[in-house]
């Protein structure tokens, strides 16, 4: 009778653990009765515990404890243990190790001189997350929610009210303990407290909405920096998500983690199609709904919205200039994320200007209306300069404070013509501020962000929304692995 | 063999603790009432016309400010105003 392998501590003595379903354990079945029966080795078999034969010394491994515990990859594994430490293992079969292990000679010798292994069911991929969360003393915080068989997941979630209306990936314990691999954080550490309700929310908590969103662990280190960034004062995340105004968080990746995650600063990078864009920004709008309770409809009181709204996150591609963490204080090097409040993108088209000084005027023709032509200094814009229209200027051999310079002397705005009831419209500045030039964004209020696809003159404007300390700021953060 | 799937809670689990309402006002004569002003434009032009009408009632009328529209009432204002006050208006104008 083969008993429990309960216990996973090391025997002194020589332990195998087999298969039955491997063809190199089958090899050498016949060798290993021969083994257990005069006493050489402990077997513990992880899927048959009658294999290689019925005995004392066959020990079932089916929980796969002792395979875990003993990280055994391969089988069969042969592991030689001295005063209660491992000494040296073997895996698979090689007729000259195994007798030197055993200190036997002519071991088997109608068998072939070797053959390799198979692998051990303790890493087979479909089982290695249970047996993590099994023995690995991973806990959750979070409740279970049972979903009864009867149920189509998809639609139970949808119905707890947990999605964004696009179908989620179900939160098992498996998926949030692998996604959970992607930080080095403990997952009862808080990483914020989040608006409206203000609730706390662990990495556990961020895990499981990632999970939902589609995010790869790797993504975890960014959904989390990008809601430490969103999560301040200076960001305001309450008012940004309780304005009538349709904007939303917008997320900027820069650094070298860009390109180790596969995110896209190219052709359509303010679209879809890219796992990492797609997935960073609608893992934090799921957190912002599920944790924070921010649902549209409920405390989202936007009048319109903007797709964007369901996560907008892109890289900033490597460019000549100064990027834009760097302009908040990081260096090139770091890997930041950088937080905006900001409307959909509309797109800046130039497709004949050549010089320099022609762009740049076109450019603050098109930014000038942002939000609204009477709008002055109240809101910030970011301008995406794609590579075809950026070369325009570094060509011409500007630099980025060149061009910021340019475009605020350009973007002076004549106040007679934006004040209240001027050219017929009731909206507008107070006539008090009438004959005056007044500059249409505040220092550091016009972003610039390279990205976009080689080719192409277009640019975009994303707009954003009340600045300073009665708004929103733009945060940076950098993303800790 | 049917399976049932486990999913972890991606919510806060959070529960708000029952509160008491506050007793009601039993009418606008005699009660002094808050006019709590968002900050956003021609607020005030709303609230003085209900600051005309309440006090034609009866009422004493005091008048407060956020800040900021885009942020909730610091916790400072909302004590003073739930300490100086039997009822509040909030309200909101553009």
């Amino acid at each position: 009778m083969a008993k429990h392998a309960d216990g996973y501590e090391l025997k002194d003595g020589i332990s195998v653990v087999v298969n039955s379903e491997c063809p190199t354990c089958q090899l050498t079945s016949d060798l290993l009765v021969e083994l257990g029966t005069n006493g050489h080795v402990e077997i513990f078999s992880q899927d048959d515990p009658s294999f290689p034969t019925s005995a004392e010394w066959v020990h079932d491994d089916s929980e796969l404890s002792f395979s875990w515990h003993n990280d055994v990859e391969a089988v069969p594994t042969l592991i030689r243990v001295v005063n209660g430490k491992e000494v040296e293992r073997l895996a698979g079969w090689n007729r000259k190790e195994w007798e030197r292990l055993l200190e036997m000679e002519n071991l088997a010798p109608d068998l072939i001189d070797h053959k390799p292994g198979c692998g051990s069911l303790s890493v087979s991929p479909d089982r290695v997350d249970e047996l993590e969360i099994k023995f690995g003393g991973r806990t959750f915080i979070s409740r279970q929610v049972a979903i009864a068989s009867l149920e189509d997941e998809m639609e139970a979630m949808h119905d707890r009210g947990w999605s964004d209306g696009l179908p989620v990936v179900p939160p098992t314990e498996a998926r949030v303990n692998r996604m959970l691999a992607g930080t080095s954080r403990n997952s009862d550490d808080i990483v914020a407290i989040i608006p409206p309700n203000l609730a706390e929310c662990s990495v556990e908590k961020v895990a499981i909405n990632a999970v939902m969103a589609g995010c790869l662990p790797e993504y975890l280190p960014v959904v989390i920096a990008c809601l430490e960034a969103i999560c301040t004062d200076e960001f305001n995340m309450h008012g940004v998500l309780a304005t009538t105004m349709g904007v939303g968080p917008i997320f900027i990746v820069s650094g070298p983690i860009t390109e180790r995650l596969g995110m896209n600063s190219g052709i359509n990078v303010l679209g879809h199609g890219n796992r990492a864009n797609s997935t960073i920004g609608r893992a934090v709008q799921l957190v912002l709904k599920n944790v924070g309770g921010g649902a549209p409809g409920g405390i989202d009181r936007a009048t319109l919205g903007h797709m964007g709204k369901q996560g907008f996150c892109f890289a900033e591609a490597p460019s000549p200039w100064e990027n834009l963490a760097e302009g908040f204080g990081f260096s090139s090097e770091q890997n930041t994320v950088t937080a905006f409040t900001g409307e959909g993108p509309r797109i800046l088209v130039d497709q004949k200007s050549r010089n320099p000084e022609s762009l740049a005027r076109s450019l603050a023709d098109g930014l000038r209306s942002t939000i609204s032509t009477r709008m002055v200094l109240g809101m910030d814009a970011m301008l995406v300069i794609s590579p075809e229209h950026l070369s325009r200027f570094t060509d011409a051999g500007w630099s980025r404070s060149q061009f910021i310079e340019k475009m605020t002397e350009l973007l002076m705005v004549d106040t007679d013509e934006i004040i209240e009831g001027a050219g017929g419209i009731e909206d507008g500045i107070p006539s008090a501020f009438g004959g005056n030039q007044l500059p249409k964004f505040r220092p550091g209020g016009l972003l610039v962000v390279h990205a976009g696809g080689p080719a192409g003159l277009f640019s975009a404007i994303i707009g954003g929304w009340l600045n300073g300390a009665k708004g929103s700021d733009p945060v940076t953060k950098e993303i800790t692995l | 063999m049917n399976q049932t799937l486990s999913v972890l809670d991606p919510t806060s689990e959070d529960r708000s603790p029952e509160i008491q309402l506050s007793e009601r006002i039993k009418g606008i004569e005699g009660s002094t009432i808050g006019l709590l002003d968002i900050s956003k434009p021609r607020g005030d032009v709303f609230l003085n016309q209900l600051e005309k009408r309440l006090t034609e009632h009866g009422a004493t009328v005091l008048r407060f400010m956020k800040p900021t529209f885009t942020k909730p009432a610091p916790v400072d204002l909302r004590y003073e105003i739930s300490s100086k006050c039997d009822a509040v208006i909030e309200a909101l104008a553009d």
